[in-house]
C-alpha cells in the first residue's frame, strides 16, 4: 500500500528540477551564513539557537519541503478547479493587508503571523495569478488573438500589481509585468513586445543623451529610413506618413513624456535611482511629489547611490576566483545594505568571484530552460500557460535582481528566487515550482 | 487547443540567453577588468594599524638607563568618520574652544586627507587620558592610541641625548620608503638623531577588518600577513651620569660647556652645555610650547649644544700645542729662554702678559707666558727649513690637523662645527701675499683667527695625555645586537699625530703639572692626584663693547696613567683660574675617586653652583624679553577689557621700535666669532616679533 502510494506520488516527477531547486536553496542558505558569520562567535551555538537568519532560513526550507510534499501528494485537478477561487482569495488577502497590515521598511504589505513571522500576500499572489491566467487562457471559448481576451488577461495579471503599488511595493508590482512573456507565448502580438522594448530603449537614450542631440539623431534616423525606402514610399504614400508619425511620437516621448514620468509619476528616490544608473544626478527639486512632500515635511533626505556602489564594490572585489568562502571583507564588514535579502548575490560574487557567479547563473539558466522544456511538453494549455508563467516570474526576478546588484538596472526591492532570505519568498517559489511539477507529472492526463 | 505559437518558445529562450549574456558581460567588466573595485573594497574593509616598537634605551657607562621609555596616549582621529562627535564635550575635556577644534580638523584634513587617521592631540596627560577614556563612546572617529614616549630618569644630558619631534611633510619627502608616516616621531637632535636607525626599531603592521561603521571585526586572516614590531636596539654610552649631573650642577647660572673624555678609548664621559634644560621638558604634550619658548624666546639659547655647535678661540690652552710643535720642529729646545717684562714687544705693538720673568718651556706653560709662545710661534713661521712662511704655516697646520683641529672630529652628534685653522690662502686674502708673522702673532696664544670647538680642545688634552694618539671622541661605545649600520667603526680607528718624540711630551706634561702646582691653575689642584692642566683666558668683545674674558681650562689626570681628559669653558667668566679650573678639578676628582672628599671641596661645589656668570648682555636681553611679555600680557588684558583692536596696535608699534639698533653678527670682529651664536640673530628676532603680533 505504502509502496503503491510512493509510486503514484513520484511517478513522472521531474527530478532534475527538484535537484536544481535543492541545490539553489542550499547555496542560498550558505550565502546567508556567509553574511551572518562572525569568526569570534561560535556559529554552531548561534545556529542551534535559531535566532540567526540562516537557521531561520533552514526552518523555512523545512516548512517549504513539507509544503512541497503536500503539493506533490495532491491531485493536479485541484489546481485547475480552484484556480479562480485562489485568485479571489489572494486579491482579498491583499486588500485585507490595508487593514491589518504591518509596516516594514516603509511598505505596508505584510500580514503579521504567529511566532514573529510575517506574510507578504503580494508574493503569494504570484501563484494565484499564474493559476488564474492559466485557467483563463485554457478556456475553450477563448481566442487570445482578440483584443478583448488580451485585455481580460492583462487585467488578471495587473490587478495585484495595482494593489502592490498602493502598498508602496514597486518591485513586486513590476514582477506582474513579466506575465507578458507567458502571454506572448500564447499569442500576444509581437508588436507589443517590440513597442515596449523600443520605448524602453528610448527612455534610456533620453537619460544618457542631451535632449537636442537625441532629437537630431532621431531625425537623422528617420531621414535615413526615408532615403532607404524611397522607392517603396513612391509606390505607397501611406508609408511616409507612418514614418513621420513614428518620428513625431519618438521626439514627443523623449521631449515630454520621459521628463513627465520622472518628475510627476515617480517618487524622487525612484528617479534618483534610475538616474544614478547612468551615472547622472537627478535634481529632486524638479520632482512634483518631492515638492509636495517638502511643503508638508521639511526633511527630504537626499538619497545617494551608496547601495549600488557598495554592491558593485563587493562583487567587483571578488575578481576571477573570489576571496574564498567566509573571507569576503565587504560581506564581513556589512558594507552592502540588505545583503541577506535583495543583495544576496553580492556575497556570492565576493566569495567565489566570476567563476562562482558564472556557474551559479548557469544553474539558473539551466533551470529556466528546463521549465521551458517542461512547458513545451505539456498537452494541456493550462499546464503550459502555468509553466510559462512560472518561468516568466523566475526570469524576471533573476534578471532584475542580478542586474541591479551589478548596476545594470535601478534598484527595486525584489528578491533572488530561492536564494534571498525570507520565508514568503521562498515559500512562493517552492509552491510555484512544485505545482508545476505536479502538473507535469500528470501531463499524460488531458487537462483543460 | 492548437499549439500554433511553438516557435515563440525559441524567441523566449533567446531572450533568456540574451539577458544572461548581458549579465555575464557586466560581471566580466566588474570582476575581471575593474581593478578599482578591489582597491575600493580594501579601502573599505582594511584598517592598517602601525604597531610602534619601543625605542632603544641609552645606558651610561655603568649600565644605568639615562634615556628610557614610558607609555603615553595620543588622541587620533579619522576626520571623515568624526561626524556626530560630541564636539562640545571633547573641547571641554581638551580645554580648547570649538573654533580651535574646527581649525585643527581643517588642518588635519588638509595635511593628511580626511580618511586617514591623524593625531589630533598628542601625548595626553594622565588626567586627560582618564577623562577621555571614559567618554570615548561619545566621539566616533576618535581613538586613543598607546604610544611609548621617551623619559630621562636623571633629568640630565639634554644637549647630548637630544629630543624627538613629529615628522613634517619635508621630513617625509626626504625619508621616503623608510616607513615614516604623518604623526610619527623621529629623533630630531643629539644621539636620538644620530642613532635614529638603531633606536627606532622596526614598525609592525597589523591588518584588521572593519565594518561599515568603522568598527574592527577582528584581524585579517588571523594575522597571517601582520608583521611584528621589533624593538629598537639599546645603546651603551660612555657617559658617566653622575659626572654629568655634577657637571650640570656646576654649570648652573653660567654660559659655557664641559667635555670630559676617557683618553684611552675616546669615550666621552660627560658633555655639558650650559645653560641647559630638563630634557623631560620636551616630551610631554607641552613639548611644542616649551620648544618654541626655548628656541625663539630664550636669549641664552639653551638648545644650542655649545660643546660641538659653537667654536671659540681656544686661548692659552693652545699654547701647549705651540710648544709641542716648536720643540718638534727644532726651533726651540728645553734650554730656549725668553725674558718677559710684562709684555711682548717683538712686533712693535706690545702684547700684554700675565707674568714677568725669564722662562723656559716648562715654566712658560705653567705661568702661561705670552711672550715665550709669541717668540716660539714666530720662530716656527720663520723656520729656515721651509722656503717661505706659507709653507711653514702649512706645516704648522698639518700638526694641527693631526691633533684633530680645523676639521670635524666626527663626534656622534649632529651639527658639529669644524672650527678654523687659518691657511696661508686665508691670510693672502686679508694681508696680501707678503704677510708677516707679526700679522698673525695673536694665534700664538690661541686668539686671533684660530678657533676650535670645546670637544676639539678636550681631544687635544687627550692627545697630550696619550702622548700622540687618540680615538675619535664619541658617546656610544656599543650597540646591543651588533653594529648593524657600521656606525661605530670610525670610533675604533686609532689616529696618530705626527711623530713626536717622548721627551717633548714629557716636557709639556711637566709644564702642565707645574700649572697646577705653582702656576695659573693653582686653585684647581686635586688633592692626591697629579693633574696636568692649562688655563686659558680669551679676550672678547660683543658689538664693539669689550666684555669680560672667556675662561678656559684644559687638563688631564692622573699624569702617570691618564684616565680623564677634560676641557671646561665659561663664557665671560673672567680669569680662567676662578671658574673653569675649579670646575674641572672637581670633575676630575669625582671621576677618579668616585666622590668628592673633604668638606671644603663639597662647599666648593655649592659655591661654584651658585656663582652667577651669565653675561650681562644676555641678562639685558632676558630682562627685555620678560618685560616684553609683561607688556604683551598687559596689552592682551587691555584688549580683552576694551575689545578694540586700536588699543592693541599702539604698544605693538613701540615694541618694534624698541628693538636694538641693528645687531649684525657678520660685522663684529673676527675675534668674537665664538659668541656670535650666543645672541639672538636678527632674522629670528624679527620673525618672533611678527609671530607675537599675530599671536596677540
Amino acid at each position: 500500500m505504502n509502496r503503491r502510494n510512493q509510486n503514484i506520488v513520484t511517478q513522472g516527477v521531474d527530478y532534475v528540477v527538484i535537484w536544481l531547486y535543492a541545490i539553489l536553496v542550499a547555496i542560498g542558505i550558505l550565502c546567508i551564513f556567509m553574511v551572518e558569520y562572525r569568526p569570534e562567535t561560535d556559529w554552531l551555538a548561534s545556529f542551534l539557537d535559531g535566532k540567526t537568519s540562516y537557521s531561520k532560513q533552514l526552518i523555512f526550507a523545512g516548512v517549504c519541503a513539507i509544503a512541497a510534499t503536500f503539493i506533490l501528494l495532491t491531485d493536479s485537478k485541484l489546481f485547475t478547479a480552484f484556480a479562480n477561487l485562489f485568485y479571489l482569495f489572494g486579491i482579498l488577502l491583499m486588500i485585507a493587508t490595508f487593514a491589518i497590515g504591518k509596516n516594514i521598511n516603509g511598505s505596508k504589505s505584510w500580514i503579521p503571523l504567529a511566532g514573529g513571522f510575517n506574510l507578504q500576500p503580494a508574493e503569494l499572489c504570484k501563484i494565484f495569478v499564474s493559476l488564474a491566467l492559466a485557467k483563463y487562457l485554457s478556456r475553450q471559448e477563448i481566442d487570445f488573438s482578440k483584443i478583448r481576451s488580451q485585455l481580460v488577461a492583462g487585467a488578471i495579471a495587473l490587478a495585484p500589481a495595482v494593489l502592490s503599488i498602493l502598498q508602496h511595493e514597486l518591485g513586486l508590482a513590476l514582477v506582474y509585468t513579466s506575465f507578458v512573456i507567458a502571454m506572448y507565448r500564447e499569442g500576444l502580438p509581437a508588436q507589443i513586445l517590440i513597442v515596449g522594448s523600443s520605448f524602453g530603449a528610448l527612455v534610456v537614450a533620453t537619460l544618457i543623451l542631451e535632449p537636442n542631440v537625441l532629437a537630431v539623431i532621431l531625425t537623422m534616423i528617420a531621414a535615413a529610413v526615408i532615403f532607404v525606402l524611397r522607392k517603396q514610399i513612391k509606390k505607397k504614400k501611406g508609408l511616409l506618413t507612418i514614418i513621420i508619425t513614428i518620428w513625431l511620437v519618438c521626439v514627443g516621448v523623449q521631449r515630454f513624456v520621459v521628463p513627465y514620468i520622472f518628475n510627476n509619476v515617480l517618487e524622487c528616490y525612484q528617479s534618483t535611482r534610475i538616474y544614478s544608473m547612468v551615472g547622472k544626478e537627478y535634481n529632486c527639486e524638479d520632482n512634483k511629489r518631492a515638492q509636495d512632500k517638502s511643503t508638508s515635511n521639511k526633511t527630504v533626505r537626499k538619497p545617494d547611490d551608496y547601495n549600488v556602489r557598495q554592491s558593485k564594490i563587493a562583487i567587483g572585489s571578488g575578481g576571477f576566483f573570489g576571496r574564498g568562502f567566509l573571507k569576503g571583507t565587504q560581506t564581513r564588514g556589512k558594507y552592502v545594505p540588505e545583503q541577506r535579502t535583495d543583495f544576496i548575490f553580492t556575497s556570492l560574487g565576493e566569495a567565489f568571484g566570476f567563476v562562482g557567479c558564472f556557474v551559479f547563473l548557469l544553474l539558473y539558466l539551466f533551470l529556466l530552460y528546463r521549465i521551458v522544456m517542461i512547458a513545451e511538453r505539456q498537452r494541456s494549455t493550462f499546464s503550459r500557460v502555468y509553466a510559462y508563467s512560472v518561468v516568466s516570474i523566475f526570469f524576471f526576478h533573476i534578471a532584475v535582481n542580478v542586474s541591479m546588484t551589478i548596476g545594470l538596472f535601478p534598484i527595486v526591492g525584489i528578491p533572488l528566487p530561492l536564494m534571498s532570505y525570507g520565508g514568503s519568498s521562498l515559500l512562493t517559489f517552492t509552491v510555484l515550482i512544485f505545482i508545476l511539477l505536479r502538473l507535469d507529472a500528470d501531463r499524460q492526463m488531458v487537462l483543460r | 487547443m492548437p499549439v500554433f505559437n511553438q516557435s515563440r518558445s525559441r524567441v523566449i529562450q533567446f531572450i533568456f540567453a540574451g539577458v544572461f549574456i548581458a549579465i555575464t558581460g557586466q560581471l566580466i567588466n566588474l570582476q575581471l577588468f575593474s581593478g578599482q573595485y578591489k582597491l575600493a573594497a580594501d579601502n573599505n574593509a582594511f584598517y592598517r594599524k602601525v604597531i610602534y616598537p619601543d625605542r632603544g634605551i641609552i645606558f651610561d657607562r655603568k649600565k644605568r638607563g639615562i634615556l628610557e621609555n614610558t607609555i603615553s596616549y595620543d588622541l587620533v582621529v579619522i576626520p571623515s568618520e568624526a561626524r556626530g562627535t560630541d564636539t562640545m564635550t571633547l573641547c571641554r575635556l581638551l580645554n580648547i574652544d570649538t573654533a580651535a577644534y574646527k581649525k585643527r580638523m581643517r588642518d588635519l584634513i588638509f595635511k593628511n586627507t580626511s580618511v586617514k587617521p591623524s593625531v589630533f592631540e598628542a601625548l595626553l596627560t594622565p588626567e586627560m587620558f582618564a577623562k577621555l577614556n571614559e567618554n570615548m563612546y561619545r566621539f566616533p572617529g576618535f581613538s586613543l592610541n598607546e604610544r611609548s614616549v621617551r623619559t630621562y630618569p636623571y633629568n640630565v644630558g639634554a644637549a647630548v641625548l637630544g629630543y624627538m619631534a613629529e615628522v613634517d611633510t619635508g621630513f617625509l619627502r626626504r625619508h621616503k620608503g623608510e616607513g615614516y608616516e604623518m604623526g610619527d616621531y623621529f629623533g630630531s637632535t643629539g644621539l636620538e638623531n644620530i642613532y635614529e636607525k638603531v633606536l627606532m626599531g622596526q614598525r609592525g603592521i597589523k591588518r584588521y577588518i572593519r565594518d561599515n561603521k568603522g568598527r574592527l571585526q577582528g584581524s585579517w586572516e588571523n594575522g597571517a600577513y601582520d608583521t611584528a614590531a621589533v624593538a629598537g636596539n639599546n645603546l651603551y654610552s660612555s657617559i658617566d651620569v653622575e659626572l654629568q649631573e655634577l657637571g650640570e650642577k656646576l654649570m648652573q647660572n653660567k654660559v659655557g660647556s664641559i667635555v670630559a673624555i676617557n683618553p684611552k678609548t675616546g669615550g666621552i664621559l660627560c658633555m655639558v652645555s650650559a645653560p641647559t634644560y630638563n630634557p623631560n621638558y620636551l616630551t610631554g604634550n607641552q613639548r611644542k610650547k616649551h620648544l618654541v619658548d626655548m628656541l625663539y624666546f630664550d636669549p641664552r639659547l639653551p638648545l644650542l649644544n655649545r660643546t660641538v655647535g659653537t667654536f671659540y678661540s681656544p686661548g692659552s690652552t693652545f699654547k701647549t700645542m705651540v710648544g709641542i710643535i716648536g720643540m718638534n720642529e727644532g726651533v726651540i729646545d728645553d734650554n730656549f729662554t725668553v725674558s718677559c717684562g710684562g709684555a711682548y714687544y717683538g712686533c712693535g705693538r706690545p702684547m700684554g702678559c700675565h707674568a714677568a720673568g725669564t722662562f723656559t718651556l716648562k715654566p712658560a706653560i705653567s705661568k702661561s707666558c705670552n711672550s715665550y709662545f709669541a717668540a716660539t710661534y714666530r720662530r716656527i713661521l720663520e723656520n729656515g727649513k721651509y722656503p717661505n712662511r706659507d709653507s711653514a704655516l702649512s706645516s704648522f697646520n698639518q700638526y694641527a690637523y693631526s691633533f684633530g683641529l680645523g676639521r670635524r672630529l666626527g663626534v656622534d652628534l649632529p651639527s658639529e662645527k669644524m672650527g678654523n685653522m687659518p691657511t696661508p690662502k686665508y691670510y693672502h686674502g686679508i694681508f696680501g701675499k707678503n704677510w708677516q708673522s707679526c700679522n698673525i702673532i695673536s694665534n700664538s696664544i690661541g686668539q686671533g683667527e684660530i678657533t676650535t670647538t670645546l670637544t676639539q680642545l678636550a681631544n687635544v688634552m687627550a692627545i697630550i695625555a696619550n702622548k700622540g694618539w687618540y680615538y675619535t671622541p664619541h658617546l656610544i661605545d656599543s650597540i646591543e645586537g651588533g653594529d648593524e649600520f657600521s656606525m661605530l667603526d670610525k670610533f675604533k680607528i686609532k689616529h696618530k699625530t705626527k711623530e713626536i718624540p717622548e721627551y717633548v711630551w714629557e716636557e709639556v706634561h711637566e709644564g702642565m703639572q707645574g700649572t697646577m702646582e705653582f702656576g695659573t691653575g693653582f686653585y684647581a689642584k686635586v688633592p692626591g692626584i697629579n693633574v696636568c692642566g692649562k688655563t686659558g683666558t680669551v679676550e672678547n668683545a660683543y658689538r664693539g663693547e669689550k666684555l669680560k674674558d672667556h675662561a678656559f681650562f684644559g687638563a688631564f689626570a692622573p699624569r702617570e696613567n691618564p684616565r680623564i681628559a677634560i676641557a671646561v669653558m665659561c663664557e665671560n667668566a673672567g680669569y680662567g683660574a676662578t671658574s673653569a679650573a675649579p670646575i674641572a678639578s672637581l670633575l676630575i676628582e669625582k671621576y677618579l675617586k668616585d666622590s668628592i672628599s673633604g668638606n671644603d671641596r663639597k662647599a666648593k661645589i655649592e659655591q661654584l653652583a651658585k656663582m652667577d656668570l651669565i653675561p650681562p648682555q644676555m641678562k639685558r636681553q632676558m630682562a627685555k624679553r620678560d618685560s616684553l611679555r609683561q607688556a604683551q600680557q598687559m596689552a592682551a588684558a587691555k584688549k580683552a577689557a576694551r575689545d578694540t583692536s586700536g588699543v592693541q596696535e599702539a604698544p605693538e608699534e613701540m615694541e618694534t621700535e624698541s628693538t636694538p639698533t641693528k645687531p649684525n653678527p657678520a660685522k663684529t670682529p673676527k675675534k668674537d666669532s665664538g659668541r656670535t651664536a650666543a645672541v639672538l640673530p636678527e632674522e629670528l628676532r624679527k620673525s618672533t616679533t611678527v609671530k607675537r603680533k599675530t599671536a596677540a
